[in-house]
């Protein structure tokens, strides 16, 4: 019965039955195909086209960016926005490790010039500006380039009067960059405001973990907020929280569950559904694509212009009876029947 | 700048910012422990003394009322002005009643109540910030730590009246961050500003609580290094030997950096200032764009003006 460190593959009802095997220990493998939570095995196929969801048991594993764009967009692909943006290292930081170092390894590692990607794409068939955050990337942590890549993506969305979708997944500020970082949380909050102003809704998925500065900037600002299953979702992580205040924390704490429970969020969304999800509020939000003066206004001018004509329709497809009673001078008019 | 002996400190501070860029360790972490002395003015110290009246007010209205943040309106150069701001504790008693200075979303909460009266009543906004950060209990986050930061920095920069905000002590984290957003962004010769703590730094960077000091030198989050960055827009100096000194000299010198501010932020319209309060946190956080050059990088080679 043991399956350790063997790379095998069985079928998915076998991986179902052993999902409900509870409280199995976990092992440390090498592979990163096995399910810390319930020890299946996959090849890397398998996790591409199950979009890192274990079938097993639903354990969400981390995405990188662009397999996310993939994921959400449609098969046409996304055209990415300003990859060419890299951090700078204004305090000229050094902890264990001098952070121009730290950048050269991270964008070595994951091929990417920093920890957001911004994308334009089409969600289930409504065109939309993604900024998707990769957690590979120095812990999807904050800096100057995070920050401007999210507020151009505001500003851009804006213009083209396009729905902005965020994907966060990162551990906070980018600590090398010191308080500059901390000034990202004010520059993205500021630049959400362009979505407001042009009447652009805003979805927020919250993958694992989203926490710290992150957390209490443009992450909680999402019109709609959708987050990963069992992503932790907290501004003090649970290490700080239990060393400052002796609390002990439960195990499910800060994790996506409790925080619907919490009322911080919109929905706990399963990965496999998170496409159609976003495809289909945005496409409920979309307001009707009308000419003349105030086809930019706001849905309740959009209502006014042509809405006449739309309203006598509407009265005059109401069923027979309800027509009669509603008819002026109609002997029992106010009747409900 | 000043009527009041104030300008006597202000050339002073100005020479010591033209000597901290090559300051020496020692000068940084002697910064760090100034912000923090147990004797330095907290919000309330500074708020009764500017004030000729002051009327605080209490709870979010939602759920409780948050010790570690004070809100409220005062009487200001006889005008009408709302302050709001942590507040730290002496004693051990007081610490505790205050939470460390360490306000939940209650205490955000307030303080956005406080900040809609203000603005609906045209009054101006001044916040002074002096916190270790945010309060991190499991209870603040039930309740919304971080929406409540995040809805604090919108409505601050969504606020159509003056508004100024002043590093009085340790500025740290999002929990600073959270009443920091304003037209004129004032620092104490001696209070830190950064992301984090040098204590909280030092476990998560060196994995080792003791570190702070080497922290606080990476980060250098002095005065003088927040005002070139462009972080702060004006460095206000403390009485010889820091505020803890002479709250009641500390607390005239900044009193006269706010009236100037207020002065100075009332002849703008306020679409003006809005655009400004925008472009001022929009162009922070250098990078490198090989398009466009390096025409986001911001910082001034100048020291504050004295
Ligand atoms: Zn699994």
């Amino acid at each position: 019965m043991s399956r350790v460190g063997r790379n095998i593959h069985v079928s998915v009802d076998r991986l179902r039955q052993l999902a409900h095997r509870d409280a199995r220990p976990r092992k440390i493998s090498a592979d990163a195909g096995t399910c810390p939570k319930c020890d299946s095995h996959y090849s890397a196929d398998e996790m591409h086209r199950n979009l890192r969801v274990c079938p097993a048991c639903g354990h969400h594993f981390a995405v990188t960016a662009r397999e996310r764009l993939e994921q959400l967009g449609e098969p046409g692909g996304y055209v990415e926005l300003w990859p060419e943006l890299r951090a700078a290292d204004p305090l000229q930081f050094t902890d264990l490790k001098p952070y121009t170092e730290r950048i050269a390894d991270a964008e070595k590692s994951t091929g990417l010039g920093e920890a957001i990607v911004c994308a334009e794409l089409e969600v289930r068939h409504v065109p939309a500006v993604a900024a998707i955050m990769d957690f590979s990337y120095m812990g999807g942590s904050m800096g100057a380039v995070v920050g401007e890549k999210l507020a151009r993506a505001c500003d851009h969305a804006a213009q083209k009067g396009l729905p902005l979708i965020v994907v966060a997944a990162s551990g906070g500020a980018r600590m090398q960059e010191g308080t500059l970082a901390l000034m990202q949380m004010a520059k993205t909050v500021i630049a959400l405001d362009a979505l407001a102003e042009a009447r652009v809704p805003v979805v927020v998925v919250l993958a694992h973990p989203t926490t710290g500065g992150v957390w209490a900037s443009f992450a909680s600002l999402g019109d709609i907020t959708y987050a990963e299953p069992g992503a932790l979702i907290a501004f003090s992580g649970p290490r700080v929280i239990e060393e400052t205040t002796r609390e002990v924390l439960p195990s499910d704490f800060g994790r996506a569950e409790r925080q619907l429970e919490n009322g911080q969020v919109d929905a706990v969304v399963d990965r496999r559904e998170l496409a159609e999800r976003i495809g289909r509020v945005l496409h409920i939000l979309r307001r009707p694509e009308l000419e003349g003066p105030g086809a930019a206004g706001s849905p309740a001018l959009q209502w006014a212009q042509g809405g006449a004509q739309r309203a006598a329709g509407a009265v005059q497809s109401l069923p027979r009876k309800v027509m009669d009673r509603i008819r002026p001078g109609s002997p029992d008019g106010e009747d409900p029947e | 700048m000043s009527e009041r002996g104030g300008g006597r400190f202000v050339r002073k501070v100005a020479e010591k910012v033209r000597r901290a860029p090559e300051a020496g360790d020692d000068d940084l972490w002697e910064s760090v422990q100034l912000a923090r002395h147990a004797e330095r003015p907290y919000t309330l110290d500074y708020i009764t003394r500017m004030c000729s009246d002051f009327e605080e007010v209490h709870g979010d209205r939602l759920y409780g009322d948050d010790h570690a943040m004070v809100a409220g309106f005062g009487r200001f150069h006889d005008r009408p002005v709302a302050f709001i701001g942590q507040q730290k504790g002496r004693d051990t008693n007081e610490r505790t009643f205050r939470n460390f200075g360490m306000a939940g979303p209650e205490g955000y909460r307030k303080a956005m109540r406080v900040m809609e009266i203000a603005n609906r009543l045209g009054i101006p906004v001044v916040t002074l910030i002096d916190t270790p950060g945010a309060f991190p209990g499991a209870s603040a986050e039930e309740r919304g730590q971080g929406g409540a930061i995040s809805r604090s920095i919108q409505m601050m920069w969504r606020l159509d009246v003056p508004t100024v905000a002043v590093i009085i002590g340790e500025g740290s984290s999002g929990g600073a961050l959270g009443l920091g957003v304003a037209d004129r962004v004032l620092m104490l010769e001696n209070s830190t500003y950064s992301v984090i703590s040098p204590e909280g730094a030092s476990a998560i960077l060196w994995r080792d609580a003791s570190k702070a000091r080497q922290a606080a030198q990476a980060f250098k989050p002095t005065a003088a290094n927040c005002y070139r960055w462009g972080v702060v827009d004006a460095v206000v100096p403390e009485p010889d030997g820091g505020a803890h000194t002479d709250h009641e000299q500390a607390a005239e010198i900044l009193d006269q950096y706010i009236y100037r501010a207020l002065t100075d932020l009332g002849a703008m319209p306020p679409v003006e200032r809005r655009r400004a309060r925008r472009e001022r946190f929009r162009k922070l956080g250098p990078l490198r764009d090989p398009e466009g050059g390096m025409g986001i990088a911001t910082g001034r080679e100048t020291p504050p003006p004295g």
